[in-house]
Protein backbone atom coordinates (compact mmCIF):
# COMPACT_ATOMS: atom_id res chain seq x y z
CA UNK A 1 0.00 0.00 0.00
CA UNK A 2 1.51 3.31 -1.04
CA UNK A 3 1.88 5.44 2.15
CA UNK A 4 0.34 9.51 1.66
CA UNK A 5 1.95 11.83 3.61
CA UNK A 6 0.84 15.03 3.92
CA UNK A 7 2.94 16.67 1.38
CA UNK A 8 1.38 14.44 -1.51
CA UNK A 9 -2.38 15.00 -0.20
CA UNK A 10 -1.86 18.61 -0.59
CA UNK A 11 0.25 18.56 -3.99
CA UNK A 12 -2.50 15.98 -5.87
CA UNK A 13 -5.33 18.70 -4.06
CA UNK A 14 -3.55 21.73 -5.81
CA UNK A 15 -2.83 19.93 -9.34
CA UNK A 16 -6.75 19.69 -9.12
CA UNK A 17 -7.48 22.99 -7.86
CA UNK A 18 -5.87 24.32 -11.42
CA UNK A 19 -8.99 22.55 -12.95
CA UNK A 20 -11.20 24.15 -10.54
CA UNK A 21 -10.05 27.42 -11.71
CA UNK A 22 -9.98 26.66 -15.25
CA UNK A 23 -13.85 25.46 -15.10
CA UNK A 24 -14.32 28.76 -12.79
CA UNK A 25 -12.90 31.10 -15.73
CA UNK A 26 -14.83 29.65 -18.15
CA UNK A 27 -18.00 29.08 -17.49
CA UNK A 28 -17.48 33.27 -15.54
CA UNK A 29 -16.20 34.58 -19.22
CA UNK A 30 -19.17 32.30 -21.38
CA UNK A 31 -21.71 33.22 -19.33
CA UNK A 32 -21.11 36.58 -19.03
CA UNK A 33 -21.27 36.84 -22.46
CA UNK A 34 -24.77 34.72 -22.81
CA UNK A 35 -25.21 37.03 -19.91
CA UNK A 36 -25.01 40.26 -21.82
CA UNK A 37 -27.54 38.28 -24.20
CA UNK A 38 -29.86 37.61 -21.78
CA UNK A 39 -29.97 41.14 -20.50
CA UNK A 40 -30.48 42.91 -23.75
CA UNK A 41 -33.42 40.67 -24.41
CA UNK A 42 -34.95 41.61 -21.12
CA UNK A 43 -34.63 44.64 -21.36
CA UNK A 44 -35.51 44.94 -24.75
CA UNK A 45 -38.61 47.00 -25.94
CA UNK A 46 -39.87 43.68 -27.55
CA UNK A 47 -42.75 41.60 -25.07
CA UNK A 48 -41.78 38.44 -26.35
CA UNK A 49 -38.06 38.61 -25.94
CA UNK A 50 -38.52 40.32 -22.73
CA UNK A 51 -41.02 36.97 -21.57
CA UNK A 52 -38.41 34.75 -23.06
CA UNK A 53 -35.38 35.59 -21.47
CA UNK A 54 -37.42 36.23 -18.11
CA UNK A 55 -38.68 32.08 -18.55
CA UNK A 56 -34.73 31.41 -19.14
CA UNK A 57 -33.81 33.96 -16.15
CA UNK A 58 -36.62 31.54 -13.64
CA UNK A 59 -35.75 28.50 -14.70
CA UNK A 60 -31.75 28.48 -14.23
CA UNK A 61 -32.38 30.35 -10.86
CA UNK A 62 -35.04 28.44 -9.81
CA UNK A 63 -33.62 24.69 -10.13
CA UNK A 64 -30.42 23.39 -8.48
CA UNK A 65 -27.53 23.95 -10.16
CA UNK A 66 -27.48 19.95 -9.46
CA UNK A 67 -30.29 19.00 -11.65
CA UNK A 68 -29.05 21.28 -14.27
CA UNK A 69 -25.80 19.37 -14.63
CA UNK A 70 -27.76 16.25 -14.46
CA UNK A 71 -30.28 17.35 -17.16
CA UNK A 72 -27.43 17.99 -19.12
CA UNK A 73 -25.11 15.14 -18.87
CA UNK A 74 -27.22 11.88 -18.56
CA UNK A 75 -30.62 14.07 -21.03
CA UNK A 76 -27.82 14.35 -23.63
CA UNK A 77 -27.40 11.08 -23.50
CA UNK A 78 -30.36 10.23 -24.28
CA UNK A 79 -30.11 11.67 -27.71
CA UNK A 80 -27.20 9.65 -28.32
CA UNK A 81 -24.60 12.32 -28.07
CA UNK A 82 -21.88 11.63 -25.24
CA UNK A 83 -21.49 14.39 -23.55
CA UNK A 84 -18.24 14.56 -21.48
CA UNK A 85 -18.32 15.65 -17.81
CA UNK A 86 -16.16 19.05 -19.07
CA UNK A 87 -18.57 19.90 -21.72
CA UNK A 88 -21.51 19.38 -19.51
CA UNK A 89 -20.03 20.88 -16.60
CA UNK A 90 -19.09 24.09 -18.99
CA UNK A 91 -22.40 24.42 -20.34
CA UNK A 92 -24.53 24.12 -17.14
CA UNK A 93 -22.25 26.67 -15.47
CA UNK A 94 -22.56 28.78 -18.41
CA UNK A 95 -26.67 28.68 -18.33
CA UNK A 96 -26.75 29.15 -14.60
CA UNK A 97 -24.37 31.97 -14.22
CA UNK A 98 -25.41 33.84 -17.17
CA UNK A 99 -29.18 33.47 -15.43
CA UNK A 100 -27.91 35.06 -12.48
CA UNK A 101 -25.35 37.84 -14.43
CA UNK A 102 -27.98 39.27 -16.40
CA UNK A 103 -30.62 39.65 -13.53
CA UNK A 104 -27.89 41.26 -11.72
CA UNK A 105 -27.20 43.64 -14.36
CA UNK A 106 -30.30 44.08 -15.35
CA UNK A 107 -30.81 45.69 -11.84
CA UNK A 108 -27.84 47.65 -13.06
CA UNK A 109 -29.25 48.88 -16.41
CA UNK A 110 -32.67 50.21 -14.46
CA UNK A 111 -30.88 51.95 -11.59
CA UNK A 112 -29.48 54.54 -14.63
CA UNK A 113 -31.99 57.10 -13.77
CA UNK A 114 -34.88 57.41 -16.73
CA UNK A 115 -33.59 61.01 -17.74
CA UNK A 116 -30.44 59.30 -19.31
CA UNK A 117 -32.62 57.76 -21.83
CA UNK A 118 -34.67 60.58 -22.33
CA UNK A 119 -31.75 62.93 -22.87
CA UNK A 120 -30.01 60.11 -25.08
CA UNK A 121 -33.10 59.52 -26.86
CA UNK A 122 -33.94 63.12 -27.71
CA UNK A 123 -30.30 63.13 -29.45
CA UNK A 124 -31.67 61.12 -31.98
CA UNK A 125 -29.68 58.08 -30.44
CA UNK A 126 -31.33 54.42 -30.95
CA UNK A 127 -31.38 51.63 -28.37
CA UNK A 128 -28.37 50.55 -29.36
CA UNK A 129 -26.41 54.08 -29.23
CA UNK A 130 -28.25 54.48 -26.23
CA UNK A 131 -26.89 51.44 -24.52
CA UNK A 132 -23.47 51.33 -25.79
CA UNK A 133 -22.74 55.25 -25.04
CA UNK A 134 -24.71 56.20 -22.20
CA UNK A 135 -26.84 53.43 -20.31
CA UNK A 136 -24.06 50.49 -19.86
CA UNK A 137 -21.04 52.82 -18.91
CA UNK A 138 -23.00 53.53 -16.55
CA UNK A 139 -24.75 50.45 -15.47
CA UNK A 140 -20.83 48.43 -15.40
CA UNK A 141 -19.20 51.29 -12.94
CA UNK A 142 -22.29 50.00 -10.77
CA UNK A 143 -21.97 46.49 -11.60
CA UNK A 144 -18.54 45.70 -11.12
CA UNK A 145 -18.86 45.11 -7.23
CA UNK A 146 -21.91 42.42 -7.46
CA UNK A 147 -20.23 40.97 -10.59
CA UNK A 148 -17.05 40.34 -8.99
CA UNK A 149 -18.86 39.22 -5.41
CA UNK A 150 -20.98 36.72 -8.01
CA UNK A 151 -17.93 34.76 -9.39
CA UNK A 152 -17.22 33.41 -5.62
CA UNK A 153 -20.70 31.38 -6.39
CA UNK A 154 -19.24 30.33 -9.69
CA UNK A 155 -16.06 28.87 -7.85
CA UNK A 156 -18.44 26.81 -5.27
CA UNK A 157 -20.64 25.87 -8.23
CA UNK A 158 -17.93 24.02 -9.97
CA UNK A 159 -17.33 21.73 -7.17
CA UNK A 160 -21.10 19.96 -8.53
CA UNK A 161 -19.08 19.08 -11.36
CA UNK A 162 -17.15 16.36 -9.20
CA UNK A 163 -20.76 14.80 -8.67
CA UNK A 164 -21.25 14.24 -12.68
CA UNK A 165 -17.67 12.43 -12.81
CA UNK A 166 -15.17 15.80 -13.39
CA UNK A 167 -11.95 15.39 -11.23
CA UNK A 168 -11.42 19.27 -9.92
CA UNK A 169 -10.84 19.75 -6.31
CA UNK A 170 -13.89 18.57 -4.83
CA UNK A 171 -13.47 15.15 -6.82
CA UNK A 172 -9.81 14.89 -6.16
CA UNK A 173 -10.56 15.43 -2.10
CA UNK A 174 -13.11 12.78 -2.63
CA UNK A 175 -10.73 10.31 -3.98
CA UNK A 176 -8.36 11.20 -1.58
CA UNK A 177 -9.89 10.39 1.16
CA UNK A 178 -11.13 7.16 -0.48
CA UNK A 179 -7.44 6.27 -0.47
CA UNK A 180 -6.35 7.56 2.63
CA UNK A 181 -9.51 7.65 4.80
CA UNK A 182 -8.58 10.90 6.33
CA UNK A 183 -11.51 13.18 5.73
CA UNK A 184 -10.93 15.57 8.21
CA UNK A 185 -7.55 16.55 6.98
CA UNK A 186 -8.48 16.49 3.47
CA UNK A 187 -11.75 18.38 3.73
CA UNK A 188 -9.89 20.79 6.08
CA UNK A 189 -7.36 21.13 2.65
CA UNK A 190 -10.47 21.32 0.30
CA UNK A 191 -12.13 24.10 2.14
CA UNK A 192 -9.09 25.74 2.87
CA UNK A 193 -8.11 25.83 -0.95
CA UNK A 194 -11.64 27.49 -1.66
CA UNK A 195 -11.28 29.73 1.37
CA UNK A 196 -8.33 30.96 -0.80
CA UNK A 197 -9.87 31.38 -3.99
CA UNK A 198 -12.84 33.28 -3.04
CA UNK A 199 -11.84 35.24 0.14
CA UNK A 200 -9.93 37.65 -2.20
CA UNK A 201 -12.69 38.30 -4.83
CA UNK A 202 -14.92 38.49 -2.00
CA UNK A 203 -12.19 41.25 -0.60
CA UNK A 204 -11.77 42.74 -3.79
CA UNK A 205 -15.81 43.37 -4.58
CA UNK A 206 -16.19 44.81 -0.57
CA UNK A 207 -13.49 47.76 -1.72
CA UNK A 208 -14.63 47.79 -5.24
CA UNK A 209 -18.26 48.63 -3.90
CA UNK A 210 -16.77 51.12 -1.16
CA UNK A 211 -14.91 52.81 -4.11
CA UNK A 212 -17.25 52.96 -7.00
CA UNK A 213 -19.69 54.20 -4.80
CA UNK A 214 -18.35 57.16 -3.83
CA UNK A 215 -20.14 59.39 -6.77
CA UNK A 216 -17.90 61.32 -9.13
CA UNK B 1 -46.91 77.50 -42.86
CA UNK B 2 -46.16 77.85 -39.04
CA UNK B 3 -43.20 75.77 -38.09
CA UNK B 4 -44.44 74.12 -35.10
CA UNK B 5 -48.33 72.87 -36.07
CA UNK B 6 -50.03 71.51 -32.85
CA UNK B 7 -54.11 71.26 -33.97
CA UNK B 8 -55.92 70.08 -31.37
CA UNK B 9 -53.88 67.59 -29.51
CA UNK B 10 -55.37 65.29 -26.65
CA UNK B 11 -53.50 63.05 -23.96
CA UNK B 12 -54.63 60.94 -21.47
CA UNK B 13 -52.75 58.90 -18.73
CA UNK B 14 -55.53 56.64 -18.38
CA UNK B 15 -58.63 58.01 -17.08
CA UNK B 16 -56.67 61.47 -16.55
CA UNK B 17 -56.88 63.52 -19.86
CA UNK B 18 -54.46 66.15 -19.84
CA UNK B 19 -54.34 68.05 -22.92
CA UNK B 20 -57.98 68.48 -23.97
CA UNK B 21 -57.65 69.72 -27.42
CA UNK B 22 -54.54 71.74 -27.60
CA UNK B 23 -53.82 74.01 -30.45
CA UNK B 24 -50.62 76.86 -31.37
CA UNK B 25 -49.36 77.79 -34.09
CA UNK B 26 -45.47 78.91 -33.78
CA UNK B 27 -43.48 80.50 -36.63
CA UNK B 28 -39.88 80.21 -37.36
CA UNK B 29 -37.71 82.37 -34.88
CA UNK B 30 -40.74 82.17 -32.51
CA UNK B 31 -39.78 82.28 -28.81
CA UNK B 32 -43.26 80.50 -27.59
CA UNK B 33 -43.64 80.78 -23.41
CA UNK B 34 -45.48 78.21 -22.41
CA UNK B 35 -47.00 79.37 -18.79
CA UNK B 36 -49.82 77.93 -16.30
CA UNK B 37 -49.98 75.83 -13.33
CA UNK B 38 -48.32 72.61 -12.04
CA UNK B 39 -50.78 70.09 -13.70
CA UNK B 40 -51.85 72.25 -16.69
CA UNK B 41 -50.30 70.11 -19.12
CA UNK B 42 -47.62 72.42 -20.35
CA UNK B 43 -44.46 70.14 -19.74
CA UNK B 44 -46.60 66.97 -21.61
CA UNK B 45 -47.31 69.30 -24.28
CA UNK B 46 -43.68 70.16 -24.51
CA UNK B 47 -42.91 66.30 -24.60
CA UNK B 48 -45.41 65.49 -27.50
CA UNK B 49 -43.55 67.58 -29.75
CA UNK B 50 -39.99 65.58 -29.92
CA UNK B 51 -42.09 62.07 -29.14
CA UNK B 52 -41.46 61.45 -25.74
CA UNK B 53 -44.90 61.54 -25.13
CA UNK B 54 -47.80 60.09 -27.13
CA UNK B 55 -50.52 61.24 -27.75
CA UNK B 56 -53.85 59.76 -28.57
CA UNK B 57 -55.82 62.52 -30.93
CA UNK B 58 -55.22 65.47 -33.16
CA UNK B 59 -51.51 66.22 -35.11
CA UNK B 60 -48.47 68.03 -34.93
CA UNK B 61 -46.25 68.71 -37.32
CA UNK B 62 -42.58 70.25 -36.59
CA UNK B 63 -41.02 71.80 -40.45
CA UNK B 64 -43.59 69.25 -41.79
CA UNK B 65 -42.51 66.20 -40.57
CA UNK B 66 -46.03 64.51 -39.01
CA UNK B 67 -45.05 63.58 -35.18
CA UNK B 68 -46.20 59.96 -34.94
CA UNK B 69 -45.71 59.22 -37.98
CA UNK B 70 -42.06 60.75 -39.31
CA UNK B 71 -39.39 57.84 -37.98
CA UNK B 72 -38.66 59.27 -34.12
CA UNK B 73 -34.61 59.87 -35.34
CA UNK B 74 -35.56 62.28 -38.42
CA UNK B 75 -38.00 64.36 -35.68
CA UNK B 76 -35.62 64.33 -33.34
CA UNK B 77 -32.33 65.44 -35.15
CA UNK B 78 -34.58 68.37 -35.73
CA UNK B 79 -35.84 69.08 -32.42
CA UNK B 80 -33.48 69.73 -29.64
CA UNK B 81 -34.56 69.73 -25.83
CA UNK B 82 -33.03 70.88 -22.47
CA UNK B 83 -34.49 69.24 -19.18
CA UNK B 84 -35.36 70.78 -16.26
CA UNK B 85 -32.60 68.32 -14.41
CA UNK B 86 -29.69 69.09 -16.97
CA UNK B 87 -29.79 65.21 -17.54
CA UNK B 88 -26.08 65.52 -18.46
CA UNK B 89 -24.42 61.99 -19.26
CA UNK B 90 -22.34 62.05 -15.87
CA UNK B 91 -19.42 59.67 -17.01
CA UNK B 92 -18.37 62.27 -19.91
CA UNK B 93 -16.82 65.61 -19.31
CA UNK B 94 -18.29 68.72 -20.47
CA UNK B 95 -17.30 68.11 -24.08
CA UNK B 96 -17.78 64.90 -24.63
CA UNK B 97 -20.91 65.35 -23.58
CA UNK B 98 -21.38 67.85 -26.27
CA UNK B 99 -19.56 65.83 -29.07
CA UNK B 100 -21.56 62.25 -28.18
CA UNK B 101 -24.41 63.17 -30.63
CA UNK B 102 -22.64 64.54 -33.28
CA UNK B 103 -20.33 61.67 -33.62
CA UNK B 104 -22.40 58.86 -32.98
CA UNK B 105 -25.67 59.93 -34.67
CA UNK B 106 -24.32 62.55 -37.13
CA UNK B 107 -21.11 60.80 -37.87
CA UNK B 108 -18.92 63.67 -37.46
CA UNK B 109 -15.26 63.01 -37.21
CA UNK B 110 -13.71 63.66 -34.29
CA UNK B 111 -11.83 66.29 -34.67
CA UNK B 112 -14.44 68.48 -36.06
CA UNK B 113 -16.81 67.26 -33.40
CA UNK B 114 -14.25 68.45 -30.97
CA UNK B 115 -13.69 71.87 -32.63
CA UNK B 116 -17.88 72.55 -32.88
CA UNK B 117 -17.96 71.45 -28.98
CA UNK B 118 -15.52 73.54 -28.03
CA UNK B 119 -17.18 76.51 -29.86
CA UNK B 120 -20.50 75.74 -28.57
CA UNK B 121 -19.16 75.70 -24.54
CA UNK B 122 -17.21 79.10 -25.43
CA UNK B 123 -20.65 80.17 -26.68
CA UNK B 124 -22.52 79.27 -23.30
CA UNK B 125 -19.69 81.02 -21.74
CA UNK B 126 -17.89 78.12 -20.19
CA UNK B 127 -15.08 77.99 -22.56
CA UNK B 128 -12.41 76.60 -19.69
CA UNK B 129 -15.03 73.41 -18.80
CA UNK B 130 -13.82 71.34 -21.53
CA UNK B 131 -12.23 67.95 -19.05
CA UNK B 132 -14.32 68.99 -15.75
CA UNK B 133 -16.64 66.46 -15.21
CA UNK B 134 -20.38 67.16 -14.67
CA UNK B 135 -20.28 66.76 -11.22
CA UNK B 136 -17.78 69.62 -10.80
CA UNK B 137 -20.05 72.11 -12.40
CA UNK B 138 -22.96 74.48 -10.99
CA UNK B 139 -26.01 73.81 -11.80
CA UNK B 140 -26.03 76.87 -14.01
CA UNK B 141 -23.05 75.60 -15.52
CA UNK B 142 -23.97 71.94 -16.04
CA UNK B 143 -27.50 73.44 -17.48
CA UNK B 144 -25.40 75.50 -19.92
CA UNK B 145 -23.28 72.58 -20.81
CA UNK B 146 -26.92 70.95 -21.75
CA UNK B 147 -28.06 73.84 -23.89
CA UNK B 148 -24.72 73.29 -25.93
CA UNK B 149 -25.20 69.46 -25.90
CA UNK B 150 -28.52 70.10 -27.73
CA UNK B 151 -27.19 72.84 -29.76
CA UNK B 152 -24.50 70.15 -31.56
CA UNK B 153 -26.89 69.10 -33.24
CA UNK B 154 -28.11 72.24 -35.16
CA UNK B 155 -32.05 72.18 -34.18
CA UNK B 156 -34.61 73.64 -36.17
CA UNK B 157 -36.57 74.56 -32.77
CA UNK B 158 -35.38 74.06 -28.70
CA UNK B 159 -37.64 73.07 -26.15
CA UNK B 160 -36.77 74.11 -22.59
CA UNK B 161 -39.05 72.23 -19.99
CA UNK B 162 -38.34 74.18 -16.97
CA UNK B 163 -34.88 74.64 -17.97
CA UNK B 164 -33.93 76.98 -14.50
CA UNK B 165 -36.64 75.42 -11.82
CA UNK B 166 -34.01 73.21 -10.19
CA UNK B 167 -31.16 76.27 -10.15
CA UNK B 168 -30.34 78.02 -6.69
CA UNK B 169 -32.17 81.82 -7.87
CA UNK B 170 -28.36 82.99 -7.89
CA UNK B 171 -27.43 80.75 -11.24
CA UNK B 172 -31.17 81.58 -13.15
CA UNK B 173 -29.76 84.73 -14.66
CA UNK B 174 -26.48 83.13 -16.56
CA UNK B 175 -28.24 80.00 -17.89
CA UNK B 176 -31.48 82.88 -18.94
CA UNK B 177 -28.83 85.05 -20.65
CA UNK B 178 -27.46 81.91 -22.79
CA UNK B 179 -31.61 81.28 -23.84
CA UNK B 180 -32.18 84.99 -24.62
CA UNK B 181 -28.67 85.25 -26.82
CA UNK B 182 -30.26 82.47 -28.75
CA UNK B 183 -33.18 84.08 -29.26
CA UNK B 184 -31.92 87.36 -30.40
CA UNK B 185 -30.14 85.11 -33.11
CA UNK B 186 -33.31 83.76 -34.16
CA UNK B 187 -33.66 80.11 -33.05
CA UNK B 188 -36.92 79.25 -32.74
CA UNK B 189 -37.77 78.54 -29.35
CA UNK B 190 -40.60 76.45 -26.99
CA UNK B 191 -40.18 77.50 -23.25
CA UNK B 192 -42.46 75.95 -20.19
CA UNK B 193 -40.85 78.29 -18.03
CA UNK B 194 -41.99 80.09 -14.79
CA UNK B 195 -39.69 82.67 -15.16
CA UNK B 196 -42.75 85.00 -15.86
CA UNK B 197 -40.53 88.59 -16.48
CA UNK B 198 -38.07 86.97 -19.20
CA UNK B 199 -41.52 85.28 -21.10
CA UNK B 200 -42.42 89.27 -20.75
CA UNK B 201 -39.25 90.84 -21.77
CA UNK B 202 -37.95 88.02 -23.93
CA UNK B 203 -40.73 85.90 -25.43
CA UNK B 204 -42.38 86.61 -28.56
CA UNK B 205 -45.62 84.73 -28.10
CA UNK B 206 -47.27 84.09 -24.84
CA UNK B 207 -49.40 80.93 -24.15
CA UNK B 208 -51.30 80.08 -21.04
CA UNK B 209 -52.56 76.51 -20.08
CA UNK B 210 -55.22 76.17 -17.79
CA UNK B 211 -56.51 72.64 -17.36
CA UNK B 212 -55.68 70.87 -20.27
CA UNK B 213 -56.16 73.55 -22.63
CA UNK B 214 -54.75 76.65 -23.93
CA UNK B 215 -56.63 79.82 -21.96
CA UNK B 216 -54.91 82.67 -23.33
CA UNK B 217 -52.75 83.36 -26.26
CA UNK B 218 -51.27 86.50 -27.72
CA UNK B 219 -48.63 89.17 -27.64
CA UNK B 220 -46.52 88.65 -23.86
CA UNK B 221 -46.42 92.56 -23.26
CA UNK B 222 -50.14 92.71 -23.87
CA UNK B 223 -51.12 89.75 -22.01
CA UNK B 224 -49.73 90.51 -18.92
CA UNK B 225 -50.64 94.21 -18.97
CA UNK B 226 -53.90 93.22 -19.66
CA UNK B 227 -55.09 89.95 -18.91
CA UNK B 228 -58.37 88.44 -20.76
CA UNK B 229 -59.32 85.77 -18.48
CA UNK B 230 -59.11 85.93 -14.35
CA UNK B 231 -57.51 82.67 -14.40
CA UNK B 232 -54.43 84.50 -16.08
CA UNK B 233 -54.88 87.73 -13.95
CA UNK B 234 -54.55 85.70 -10.82
CA UNK B 235 -51.82 83.40 -12.03
CA UNK B 236 -49.92 86.91 -13.35
CA UNK B 237 -50.30 88.52 -9.74
CA UNK B 238 -49.58 85.09 -7.56
CA UNK B 239 -46.79 84.77 -9.49
CA UNK B 240 -45.38 88.06 -8.67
Amino acid sequence: MIEFSFAIILENLLLATRWTILLSLIAFVSGGLVGLLVLFGRVSKHEVLRLLTAGYIEFFQGTPLLMQLFLLFFGIALFGVEVSPWVAAWLALTFWTSAFLSEIWRGCVESVPRGQWEASGTLAMTYMEQMRYVILPQAMRIAVAPTVGFSVQVIKGTALASIIGFVELTKAGTMLNNATFRPFLVYSLVALIYFCLCFPLSWCSKRLEARLNVAR
Amino acid sequence: MSLVDIQDVRKNFGPLEVLKGVSIEIGRGDVAAIIGRSGSGKSTLLRCINGLEEFQAGAITVDGMAVGKTDLRTLRRHVGMVFQQFNLFPHLTAGQNVMLAPTVVAKMQKGEARDTAAGLLEKVGLAGKFDAYPSQLSGGQQQRVAIARALAMQPTVLLCDEITSALDPELVNEVLRVVEQLASEGMTLILVTHEMRFARDVGTKLIFMHQGRVHEEGAPKTLFANPQTPELAQFVTGAH
